[in-house]
């Protein structure tokens, strides 16, 4: 017989207990991403069609640079979350389900990388 | 040791209603979003590579492929957005009278149509007047 109480058997185990943090910066993120993707979506469909010289001027402009770089790190972020939850709740393996997390994840990683890079290249006037 | 019979998760019995359909939805948009994020970056690194590169993504996008796949990343924008903001209500705690529940989900598809409608089409008056 154990001496100790089942509350304490249980406190350290299980998946309560940075749950919260990630189901948090997924709703903090979704309110961002719904103005700038708002924002986005907008300025394409008034862009639709325009050559690289009206769509780097586009991006050129403090505030466009600012807001384009927030997007794609925030849309990264939120997508990173957001799929974790996906495969976390459709593979049931833990070697497979840790190995496409990471995929995912690096993946993610790289295009936010690339794609913040290329608009700050824009913005500072060193692209091609 | 026997099995015990272990409880199952709800979607497994529950009748189907369409917002069960409207709930999933919003999943696979999400992940079908995830997926269109990378033609941003694309589309991006392609500006910053110069007016060449910038041309072939143009014409990348343009084909009748990818005009579809931009128009099913646009609805699942829309789609995502708006069932987004009824989950946000969700979690304060609004809108769960089943009624309630009911006439948003339809209300959040019927207003992301109407959005990917307009901007489309916003999309191609401006590609024929930009042209």
């Amino acid at each position: 017989m154990s001496l100790r109480s089942p509350l304490g058997r249980a406190l350290g185990h299980g998946s309560a207990k940075s749950g919260s943090s990630h189901w948090y910066a997924q709703r903090v993120t979704a309110i961002a991403l719904l103005l700038l993707g708002l924002w986005f979506v907008a300025s394409l469909a008034c862009l639709g069609g325009a050559s690289h010289e009206q769509v780097t001027a586009w991006l050129r402009s403090p505030t466009n640079s600012a807001l384009a770089v927030l997007l794609v790190a925030v849309a990264a972020y939120h997508a990173s979350i957001g799929l974790q939850v996906v495969v976390e709740d459709y593979v049931a393996g833990k070697g497979a389900r840790t190995a496409i997390l990471i995929a995912v994840k690096f993946a993610l990683a790289v295009a936010a990388v690339v794609g913040v890079l290329a608009v700050l290249r824009i913005a500072f006037g060193v692209a091609a | 040791m026997a099995q015990r019979e272990r409880p199952l998760s709800p979607f497994m019995h529950y009748r189907w209603q369409y917002t069960n359909t409207l709930s999933i939805l919003h999943r696979i948009t999400g992940v079908l979003l995830s997926a269109a994020f990378f033609l941003l970056v694309y589309w991006l690194a392609a500006a910053a590579a110069g007016p060449e590169h910038y041309a072939a993504a143009a014409a990348c996008l343009s084909s009748p492929v990818m005009q579809l796949v931009l128009a099913g990343a646009l609805f699942s924008f829309c789609y995502h957005l708006m069932m987004g903001i009824r989950h946000l209500a969700f979690d304060l705690g609004l809108g769960f009278e089943l009624k309630t529940a009911r006439w948003t989900g339809w209300a959040a598809a019927a207003v992301a149509l109407a959005l990917t409608c307009i901007a489309w089409v916003t999309l191609h008056s401006s590609l024929g007047g930009g042209a």
